[in-house]
């Protein structure tokens, strides 16, 4: 069994650190989104985080590096992780003091070579119309990117970011 | 999301493409065919693009812009970016475009170049 799978309900942050993010000093507040995998939901993912993000009084510069993030993460899902086909991306959205953290999942195929997949400027797009930016981007916009991915089972991308002040 | 074909206009030998709102992934799918077409079928010398409309760009955005740039390089034509604001500025410096491609404030500067 894919191990995404069998974390699915466990928060960003219980994946990340384990059962002690129980004990948060904060009162952490949760999204959670799951829609088709379609080109159309790129838009309506990015602008869904950011106003949920809206409550940590972010500036318009966070506001719209945040966007980018989720847009190349999501993105990634519908071209790579499903290869445009059907699928369901689940998006969770979450903040903790003034940390928000973004997780975006697929249960497509998965990444067999992540620091590879990573790399600015690799692209397995053979038209070479993609930049092979998305990781990158994700990294240049976000404090913290997290990619864990199995072969036929999907990638989740975890992102965190300081934001309001 | 509103209409998000593309308008393309050329003036002479050059060729202005007036960008979407959300210059995204799902918004520039036809973009690559529609300026084929427009290439092979038009002689350009110059490609400008109009980002006054728009407000968001993520690197397909950027992959689309290299992919146009390298195509004019190779033809000795020249690419040339107008309009962008300050969120786009910085998803073209982040994306390497910045420094390959002149930016205008207005489409008289872009087109003169």
């Amino acid at each position: 069994m894919c191990q995404a799978e069998i974390n699915k309900d466990k928060t960003a942050d219980m994946q990340l650190n384990g059962a002690d993010s129980r004990r948060e000093s904060c009162a952490r507040e949760t999204m959670r989104l799951q829609i088709e995998s379609r080109s159309r939901n790129e838009e309506f993912a990015r602008v869904a985080v950011a106003a949920f993000a809206s409550r940590l009084d972010p500036t318009l510069m966070e506001i719209d590096d945040l966007k980018t993030a989720v847009s190349e993460a999501v993105t990634n899902a519908v071209i790579h992780g499903y290869r445009g086909g059907d699928g369901i991306i689940y998006i969770e959205a979450s903040v903790c003091g003034r940390e928000l953290t973004v997780t975006v999942r697929d249960t497509g195929v998965g990444i067999p070579d992540i620091p590879k997949a990573m790399e600015p400027m690799f692209t397995t797009d053979p038209a070479g119309e993609r930049s092979g930016m998305g990781f990158a981007f994700m990294e240049a916009f976000m404090d913290q990117v997290e990619v864990r991915s199995e072969v036929g089972c999907g990638t989740t991308v975890i992102m965190k970011k300081q934001m309001g002040g | 999301m509103g209409d998000v074909s593309f308008l393309y206009e050329a003036k002479g030998q050059v060729l202005v493409i007036h960008l979407p709102k959300e210059f995204d992934h799902h918004n520039s799918r036809d973009l690559r065919y529609e300026t084929d077409l427009l290439l092979a079928e038009n002689y350009v010398r110059r490609m400008v693009f109009d980002f006054s409309k728009t407000v968001f760009m993520d690197s397909t955005g950027i992959g689309i812009l290299l992919n146009r740039y390298k195509q004019m390089q190779r033809s000795g034509g020249s690419a040339a970016i107008y309009g962008a604001n300050a969120q786009i500025r910085r998803v073209l410096a982040v994306g390497g475009v910045a420094k390959l491609m002149p930016q205008y404030a207005s489409k008289e500067a872009a087109l003169l170049g």
